[in-house]
């Protein structure tokens, strides 16, 4: 058993900056994803099937590449950082709206995913049962659509935030490793390792093992763990 | 004829290492009784463990700083003895945590001397094998032309949003440069603008890419056949920081490798020191 370590500032500032970083990113992409998703599962235009490749990448990009591009399009003359620059918004490398962006892109599978099968699962037929009571087309999707979804939401955002809190490799390339702003608690257990502060490192890792083991039992207690399937 | 090439090449040879000679793993090569159909799986798999049996080459740790001139030298070396050198590159700091935790390195050239001092007394380095091979020098480079004056006044000028430098707690050249912020008065002021590289490589892509607008990094890292690279540097005064002696020593691993006293050789041979030199380095 490691020796209990003193855990400072920066260790608990990591841990904020983890639990905002993923909510943030988790809260975005459900607002985005979710008509994504939505149309995704509905939509049979090649262009679907282009879109729907795309959203999937990320899962199978290593996040070296990922960090790659992103730290290219973010840079002050990149393409990205050029259009945030004209809207008159700060250079995002280093910065909390620069990791929200690169979060947003790693985790986007993890919430379009279980949204578009949960939706694609409930079939033609709830919606043309409302639309023969005249409900409008955004009715439908708000009355019908999403509470019959429910448990695709559920795991989008579970899924969405837990593998926000377990990005490494896209927030040290774009991050900048700075306590408070950018030092995430991944980072920082990789800090505690290469400085071979073990006990720091032994706690922090266990509580990160801990949270991932519990998000993911709650799922499959509840019968429909989203990867598996 | 893929399989006769597989059974002539490393995947046989690692079969015979792994099993002895005239064993059965084999057979399929030595006495074509196999069918072809088996000697295609076999070689497939012989060659998913060959990757395993390339132990025999040198293995080196260089502190990221080192890249350029080590590539050269690596070169120089296998040409001169016909081994194979398999160069790691990174901060000195990991290493060490890599190196206490049993990581296969025969040689390592740190960024400083404090680590080479650390793995001898723990028994993990060879004593008598150390020596300094470079003095590092210190720069303060912005991709941009005439971003960087001659005087680091940069620095005070607050005209900028990143300065970029290595992780001080585990790199040598990340440490020189909070030594010359101290020197100049501004830790304070600058720490809300400052972003770590995990390495000194790490520090120079930042730079590099333009995503921060200044950085400490080393000399050796903006020099090109002795030319600067497009952008501004200064070269910071030798005094403000303590010196980066960077010391090379042969570790337990290497200690039975005659390579590995080769190279030490050759990192302290006149031509090689003056191609040190050419990046920057004191020797």
């Amino acid at each position: 058993m490691l020796p209990v370590p003193t855990f400072d500032a920066e260790d608990w500032a990591a841990v904020g900056l983890t639990v905002r970083l993923a909510t943030v990113t988790t809260l975005l992409l459900l607002l985005l994803g979710t008509p994504l998703a939505w149309w995704l599962a509905r939509s049979r235009s090649r262009l679907a099937a282009l879109v729907g490749t795309l959203v999937t990448l990320p899962l199978v990009l290593p996040p070296s590449v990922l960090g790659f591009y992103l730290l290219l399009m973010l840079a002050p003359q990149g393409p990205l950082g050029q259009f945030v620059h004209e809207l008159g918004g700060e250079a995002m490398p280093f910065t909390f709206s620069g990791l929200v962006a690169g979060s947003m892109v790693y985790s986007l599978p993890f919430v379009v995913q279980p949204l578009r099968t949960a939706l694609a699962g409930l079939g033609e037929r709830p919606f043309e049962v409302a639309a023969t009571l005249r409900a409008t087309p955004l009715d439908r999707f708000f009355s019908v659509a999403l509470p019959s979804a429910r448990q695709g939401v559920l795991n989008a955002t579970v899924l969405g935030f837990a593998h926000t809190v377990g990005e490494f490799g896209v927030v040290l390339m774009i991050g900048g490793n700075i306590p408070g702003r950018t030092q995430v608690l991944s980072l920082r257990i990789y800090e505690h390792v290469e400085a071979m502060e073990y006990a720091q490192a032994g706690w922090l890792a266990g509580g990160m093992l801990a949270f991932s083991f519990v998000v993911l039992l709650l799922l499959h207690a509840r019968g429909k763990p989203a990867l598996a399937g | 004829m893929w399989v006769n090439g597989a059974c002539n090449g490393i995947a046989v040879r690692v079969a015979r290492a792994l099993t002895g000679p005239g064993s059965g793993a084999v057979e399929g090569c030595a006495g074509r009784s196999g069918t072809g159909r088996s000697r295609v799986w076999l070689g497939g798999l012989l060659w998913l463990v060959a990757g395993m049996a390339y132990g025999d080459s040198l293995k080196v740790a260089v502190a990221a700083n080192f890249t350029a001139p080590m590539q050269k030298i690596a070169a120089i070396f296998e040409q001169q003895t016909g081994q194979h050198l398999t160069l790691v590159f990174g901060g000195t700091g990991k290493f060490y945590a890599q190196i206490r935790n049993g990581a296969p390195f025969d040689v390592l050239l740190a960024a400083d001397q404090a680590t080479a001092e650390k793995l001898v007394q723990q028994g993990l380095a060879q004593p008598d094998s150390r020596f300094v091979y470079a003095t590092g020098r210190l720069v303060l480079w912005s991709a941009m032309p005439r971003r960087v004056d001659a005087a680091g006044n940069v620095l005070r000028s607050g005209d900028w949003q990143h300065l970029a430098l290595a992780n001080p707690q585990l790199a040598p050249y990340g440490a020189a440069a909070m030594q010359v912020l101290d020197h100049m008065g501004l830790t304070a002021a600058l720490q809300p603008k400052l972003v770590r590289g995990e390495d000194i490589g790490q520090t120079w892509q930042f730079v590099a890419s333009g995503n921060a607008d200044l950085g400490f990094v080393a000399y050796s890292q903006v020099l090109r056949d002795g030319k600067p690279l497009p952008g501004s540097l200064w070269l910071v005064p030798a005094n403000w920081y303590a010196p980066i002696r960077q010391e090379a020593v042969v570790l337990a691993a290497g200690k039975n490798n005659p390579a590995a006293g080769q190279l030490m050789r050759l990192l302290r041979s006149d031509a090689i020191r003056a191609l040190i030199r050419s990046y920057g380095y004191g020797t």
